[in-house]
């Protein structure tokens, strides 16, 4: 981290004491909500319109194809999470899919392992830390990436190191795929942002519920264990 | 003939019956394909008229939802301290708001597919979850849950989670912040006001 990144994360802390917190899982409510802020003014101002663009300018078959590729290469990663939860059926499953879609679907624009009944999941090291019982820790928002917690932070580095993306070189190609996929997830989710704008009352609280529930979904592959307070 | 009769009165009240409570897993497949239907029929609602996706959603969908019974969850334990009147004005503004969220992610629903797996119930309960998975290309499919209760007027959804994102626990939170800086009231003059913002933005889009 840069001197002057630093600055900015302390004078944001000094901004976020002022107000206290009301959520015991989001002791740093004050700044985290200054690093929303600040996320939300940069995808006003620079991912919305690009994103927008995108979607304007490209036919759907190219999007898939786009969404597909970033999607293959994820496999891989998604595989060895797979296996450090002591799931090997479904690693290998994830691990088919690569190989079948990145010959048979042309280095993964077509994802016809899910044709074939070879589902995609969803994991990052995150989810693998949460499935071995590291608990959330408090809610962040990181700047640029958004709603993360203490555990998901942490993971970050391993999922970085696990990103094919990511040991790319020429550097020029990388951060070109890179804007590509950044460009491409944000037009899938420009629906869903709208939606969140219609629904929330406050955005901030609503986005952290969200994700947070959102987590503890994913770590129980969808099978979290019921909890429903009782009806009045 | 009076055998006839009997079994006439049977069979019909039989068929009462059975209208009255088509098995959940059943009913969630009919309405959301029966939307799916007049979507891909229908230009305008493609197109996002939001009005006629709104009245669309009031016909078809809202019938079959416990929007009070979500209302109170959504509150949670002030529910209790409400008056009759402030529940009855909570439940009609968080109705409305629901009505319109859900048109706003509607428009998507025309090219979906949906995959409906079978409920395993036993005939005596009365709470089930429905699972349907949407499937899209290069994603994990998302999963979509009903919670759904008997009710003598069927079955009845009081909660859904989209990809484990429940629309009740999510709003309790900002709900709960609410009432306790601004009271009950304070959070119907918060519903009424979001909405009022809402509807004033339709022309627009």
């Amino acid at each position: 981290m840069s001197a002057r990144a630093l600055i900015l994360v302390l004078a944001l802390a000094g901004a976020g004491c002022a107000s206290t917190p009301s959520d015991a899982r989001d002791p740093l409510e004050g700044v985290n909500r200054a690093v929303f802020a600040f996320n939300d003014k940069t995808d006003e101002m620079v991912l919305r319109p690009a994103a927008r663009l995108y979607r304007n300018v490209t036919p759907q078959g190219l999007r898939d194809a786009v969404r597909n590729f970033f999607s293959n290469i994820d496999d891989l990663f998604i595989g060895a999470n797979n296996l450090l939860q002591g799931k090997l059926e479904t690693a290998v499953n994830d691990w088919l899919r690569f190989a079948f879609n990145t010959t048979f679907g042309l280095l993964g624009i077509h994802d016809w392992a899910s044709d074939m009944g070879l589902e995609k999941h969803n994991e990052d090291f995150g989810q693998t830390l949460g499935s071995w019982g590291v608990g959330d820790g408090m809610y962040l928002v990181l700047p640029l990436l958004g709603p993360s917690t203490l555990r998901d932070t942490a993971a970050l580095p391993v999922d970085w190191a696990g990103d094919p993306l990511s040991g790319h070189t020429p550097v020029d190609e990388r951060n070109a795929l890179t804007a590509t996929r950044v460009v491409g997830r944000r037009a899938d989710l420009l629906g869903a942002s709208r939606t969140l704008e219609e629904a929330a009352l406050d955005r901030y609280v609503f986005l952290r519920e969200a994700y947070l529930q959102q987590r503890r979904s994913q770590i129980h592959d969808g099978r979290p264990p019921r909890e429903r307070p009782p009806a009045d | 003939m009076k055998r006839m009769l009997a079994c006439a009165a049977l069979a019909l009240a039989a068929g009462a019956a059975q209208a009255q409570t088509t098995p959940p897993d059943e009913l969630v497949k009919q309405v959301m394909l029966d939307i799916q239907r007049i979507i891909v029929e229908d230009k305008d609602l493609q197109s996002g008229d939001r009005a006629k996706t709104i009245r669309l959603i009031e016909d078809k969908a809202l019938p079959y939802f416990n929007y009070v019974g979500m209302t109170a969850l959504a509150v949670g334990v002030h529910w209790r301290k409400a008056t009759a009147e402030q529940k009855k004005r909570l439940a009609e503004e968080f109705r409305t708001l629901l009505v319109r969220t859900y048109a706003s992610s509607l428009s998507a629903f025309g090219d979906q597919k949906f995959e409906f797996r079978p409920l395993r119930m036993k005939p005596e309960d009365t709470d089930v979850t429905v699972q349907v998975r949407v499937l899209q290309p290069g994603s994990q499919p998302v999963i979509v849950e009903y919670d759904m209760e008997k009710t003598p007027g069927g079955w009845k959804c009081y909660d859904v989670r989209v990809a484990g994102i429940s629309l009740v626990v999510n709003y309790r939170t900002e709900f709960g912040n609410l009432v306790r800086d601004k009271g009950i009231d304070g959070l119907i003059g918060a519903l009424a006001t979001k909405n009022k913002s809402l509807a004033a933005a339709e022309p627009k889009q």
